[in-house]
């Protein structure tokens, strides 16, 4: 009687499984980077071609790394927001060009406002790739020791900032 | 107005569905004939009404009515007539209808062509068929409606996805769900005899004619994709093991289990409950491809665009469907019993484990499609498991079958010798030893392909031997013709469909294992080669066509310096979604295809251009249109042909009622 | 005779011209052999961005600089097997097509041939308990049977 029972029973946990996963999107792809040290680079500032940038310089401080080009459509998005979180002034960001055309970049900071304490310019994208970046806008959260703590993939909104950014942004200055 | 109409029939088909579902089943527990007579005119209406629905969709695009919001989303008034009335099934809504549609058509059918089921069974079939059709028109109703509108209406749509402009768009999609559908009378067939409590040999002759015409549909929908993938995609490739593909090889493989499962309950009267399992397993696997094309769980090129709530929706019909389903059969069949006997060696454990091997690969291409999701849903992380995976555990998996495939009909019903099946095979099996031998002296370092070579051979030539044998097997003096025509059709549709396979493990292994492919940079004037032909480009041009504009290449193909054809493949750009795409260029031919695709242009005038030689691959769509050949066949055996059996019984007379076999 | 002199001269010198313009068409890849490691590699990685393709088949521009990463890494001496490894470094084990054999996946690679062993013990162990289980039917329905199947010849050794 029993084993008549266990193709039900095989189903139920199917559905189960189902179920959670309706709540899943297969096409986000965590990063492995998390809790490691983030990737080295030397890149040139966008503004500034004669000076450069790495991650290095922002050691001893809770940091956010933004990727952002002016080509990407859903950057315009989540801007005006990385715009009034930089006013308040609670954690430096840094964007990270990717694939853009210098003058393109530039216009677009001066178009639309630069939130960035400064850009560095990832003209082929190999330091994109470097940090498992697959689709911008991507922002990283990066803290004294300079380890990735946490990589929020698509456009910033409040809510992503109120409800995982902002928290964990303090969690890692008190540290 | 007509979608207005549309809409009203769906409701119209609902409350019908309803009627339908519901009181045949409670008349046939409380003996209320009049409620069980309901059913054939139930059927018969939903038809009427799900056909109108469907018409009026069909209406709707042909006529540009871009008032309707689905209309808009998937055709343009450039589009050409056979492409708008493809396009009612190029998205969510229309194709849920078509869905639909062919469940009424598969219900009219069986309520039509069943006049020797008792009353009771009948009516419960049609009921249980009727329970389904609820589900889907309440979540095309509710959630999925084609025929909402669109206000203010669109100047133009936003045209069919150029990749669905093709004629491959016109067949696959019906012919595929043709064979999903069907599938639900073999579960309808199932559960009936559930709950009747009665499960015999008479039951499984009546399903066995449904499954195998269901299962025939299915077998031709899959290829048609898998041709139709070859030519359209432009990179030559037929198989993807994404997940919408393996959502239909699953019931497929399944299905084989169950017309081979069937064959053994209606002959012998044995494996009673694990057919019933078997046909609920199939027809479940069918709505669990539904559930994953339409909910966004897993990542696929076909997935339709996607909504959590309408997922949520069909995973409870599911549950509901499924689990209804098992847990009647957790009940219900413990009390049915065993069956004939037979012996440790007999075609009945042959065919068990046939079963048992085709489960397995049924439930490999389950968890490689499915691990994903479990392994998310667990917290554990996201993996990726893609044709490198599916290759590496299918194909071993698949050998064992291929190997008995040729030695099942070689074995006795009930009680048979092993020695005697080895006896009568030595022959094939030294051919198919010395056949490998040769051939691993062509093909030495692909040990893979001496094998595919190898089992082709033996599949070929033990179905041969054991037709000789059948055919030898009569009075001297009888003419050719009489002696194929004594045995029964569904022997010949049984020899049929396993050449088939051999035919398509041919193609298979050809293809993948001696296939080359040449990507270079060409300019007009260039030549290239792949297997022994030779490519020159002779001309570039700007074509129009009625919805894209491209450009042509024309190149000539030479082999040994004689002229073999002109070949010229087009880069189109849809004009609608700006959308490019390549129209490969092929040459078929019965040892070989030739493969011309333009990728990107470069500078100066060159363009990336692909070539390929795939010997064999037409084996393959031959192999598929063989193998479903010999499905039709089984199935227009005489005992299921009401008027030939007519005819044999005018001639015999027979105790009516109760025949056993 | 000039007339055909002429015109063969002309032959001569087109069938000259059109081998000096006509090339045989060069390979996309500077190395052929290189390129088939290239392909052997990028066809076991997973687009990120389109996702139902492999990186070899993907026209996605991420997919192309990946590619060419792949190349260059080659290139310059790097194993498959760490090029994989570098891939799964940056994007984690959901870029490779062929899941890595870890703990969470024993069950994907060898769930397959347990199926296939489990069930065919499982029918095995069946088998030999049903000999013992299933009686025939009852010697009456025997009779009648045969009766009924001697009336019609078609079921004698039939599917």
């Amino acid at each position: 009687m029993k084993r008549f029972l266990l193709p039900l029973i095989a189903f139920v946990a199917l559905v189960v499984f189902l179920g959670v996963g309706l709540h899943r999107d297969p096409r986000e792809v965590p990063s492995p980077l998390v809790g490691k040290p983030a990737p080295n680079f030397s890149l040139t500032q966008l503004q500034a071609p004669e000076k450069t940038i790495s991650p290095k310089d922002m050691e001893g401080k809770v940091w956010l790394l933004n990727v952002w080009a002016s080509w990407c459509v859903a950057c315009r998005e989540e801007h005006p927001i990385l715009l009034d979180f930089s006013k308040l002034g609670v954690v430096p960001i840094v964007g990270l060009n990717y694939k853009d055309g210098r003058k393109e970049g530039v216009d677009l900071l001066q178009q639309f406002g630069d939130p960035y304490q400064l850009s560095a310019f990832d003209a082929d994208g190999r330091v994109g790739i470097d940090y498992g970046v697959y689709g911008v806008p991507e922002t990283f959260v990066i803290d004294k020791r300079g380890v990735i703590r946490y990589k929020h993939i698509g456009p910033v909104t409040p809510e992503v900032l109120s409800d995982k950014l902002i928290p964990l942004i303090k969690e890692l200055n008190r540290a | 107005m007509i979608p207005e109409l549309g809409n009203f029939s769906v409701i119209l088909a609902l409350c019908l569905a309803l009627i339908q579902g519901i009181l045949p089943i409670a008349g046939s527990f409380k003996g209320n004939a009049r409620w069980m007579a309901l059913a054939r005119p139930a059927a018969a209406g939903q038809f009427v009404f799900v056909t109108f629905a469907f018409a009026c969709l069909v209406y709707s695009f042909v006529t540009n009515d871009f008032s309707v919001s689905y209309v808009a989303s998937n055709s343009n008034s450039l589009l050409p007539l056979y492409y708008r009335v493809a396009g009612t099934w190029g998205g969510h809504e229309g194709s849920l209808l078509l869905w639909i549609e062919m469940l009424a058509v598969w219900t009219f059918a069986v309520s039509l062509f069943s006049r020797q089921l008792p009353e009771e069974t009948l009516a419960r079939v049609v009921g249980v068929m009727g329970l389904i059709s609820i589900g889907f028109l309440c979540f095309l109703l509710f959630t999925s409606n084609p025929f909402d509108r669109l206000l203010p209406a669109a100047a133009d749509g936003r045209d069919l996805n150029p990749l669905l402009q093709d004629f491959g768009m016109i067949v696959h999609p019906p012919l595929l769900y043709m064979g999903y559908v069907g599938f639900s009378v073999a579960f309808s067939f199932a559960i009936a005899a559930l709950m009747g409590g009665q499960l015999d040999a008479a039951w499984a002759r009546w399903s066995r004619p449904w499954t195998l015409v269901a299962w025939m549909f299915l077998t031709l929908g899959i290829f048609l994709g898998s041709f139709w993938a070859y030519y359209e995609l432009g990179w030559g490739g037929w198989w993807f093991w994404d997940a919408v593909e393996n959502a239909s090889f699953m019931p497929w493989l399944v299905g084989t289990a169950l017309i081979h499962s069937l064959a053994v309950t209606e002959k012998r009267g044995s494996f009673k409950n694990w057919t019933v399992l078997l046909a609920i397993i199939a027809f479940s696997l069918s709505l669990l491809g539904t559930f994953l094309v339409r909910s966004g769980v897993l990542t696929s090129v076909h997935a339709f665009a996607t909504d959590p709530r309408r997922g949520l929706f069909i995973l409870v019909f599911l549950a509901i469907v499924i689990g209804g389903s098992l847990t009647l059969y957790a009940w219900r069949a413990p009390k049915v019993g065993l069956g004939g006997k037979f012996s440790l060696v007999s075609r009945e454990s042959m065919l068990l484990v046939n079963n048992v091997l085709l489960l397995a690969a049924a439930g490999t291409v389950f968890l490689g499609t499915l691990y994903p999701l479990f392994l998310d849903a667990l917290n554990l992380g996201k993996i990726s498991v893609g044709p490198p995976y599916f290759e590496t555990v299918f194909v071993p998996l698949m050998l064992p079958v291929l190997l008995l495939l040729a030695v099942g009909p070689f074995v006795r019903w009930k009680s048979a010798s092993f020695a005697d099946v080895l006896r009568r095979l030595r022959w094939v099996a030294l051919a198919a030893l010395v056949f490998a031998v040769i051939a691993w002296l062509f093909f030495a370092p692909s040990p893979l392909v001496v094998l595919g070579v190898t089992f082709t051979v033996w599949i070929l030539l033990a179905t041969a031997s054991h037709m000789i044998e059948r055919l030898k097997h009569a009075p001297v003096g009888t003419s050719l013709w009489r002696r194929i025509a004594s045995q029964p059709r569904s022997y010949w549709g049984m020899l049929v469909a396993h050449a088939g396979v051999g035919i398509f493990v041919l193609g298979v292994t050809m293809v993948k294992g001696t296939e080359t492919s040449n990507d270079v940079n060409m300019r007009v004037g260039d030549t290239t080669s792949a297997g022994g032909y030779t490519f020159r480009f002779t001309d570039l041009q700007q074509v129009t066509g009625p919805n894209y504009t491209a450009m042509r290449g024309t190149f000539d193909v030479t082999r040994n310096g004689s002229k073999v054809t002109t070949m010229t493949p087009e880069k189109r750009l849809f004009t609608v979604q700006q959308m490019p795409m390549t129209e490969a260029a092929i040459d078929r031919g019965f040892s070989r295809d030739l493969y011309i695709s333009l990728g990107e242009p470069g500078d100066k005038g060159t363009w990336v251009v692909r070539v390929q030689h795939k010997p064999f691959v037409s084996w393959i769509w031959a192999g598929c249109l063989i193998i479903a050949f010999g499905g039709f066949l089984a199935a227009s055996d005489r005992r299921y042909r009401l008027h030939a059996r007519k005819r044999a019984q005018a001639a015999v007379p027979v105790r009516p009622a109760n025949v056993l076999a | 005779m000039r007339k055909i002199f002429l015109g063969c001269i002309l032959a001569i010198l087109t069938s000259i011209s059109t081998s000096i313009y006509a090339d045989e068409a060069k390979s996309v890849a500077a190395d052929p052999v290189l390129e088939q490691r290239v392909h052997a590699i990028t066809e076991e990685l997973r687009c990120l961005v389109c996702q139902n393709q492999t990186i070899a088949d993907s026209h996605a521009d991420l997919a192309i600089d990946l590619k060419n990463q792949v190349r260059e890494k080659l290139a310059q001496g790097m194993s498959d097997k760490d090029i994989l490894d570098y891939m799964v470094q940056r994007y984690g084990d959901f870029v490779l097509y062929r899941p890595p054999v870890k703990s969470t996946t024993w069950l994907l690679w060898f769930g397959p041939f347990l199926l296939m062993l489990g069930g065919l013990a499982f029918l095995a162990w069946k088998l030999s308990r049903r000999e013992s289980d299933v009686a025939d039917l009852p010697a009456a329905e025997m009779q009648r049977a045969a009766e009924l199947l001697g009336a019609s010849s078609e079921t004698k050794e039939s599917l």
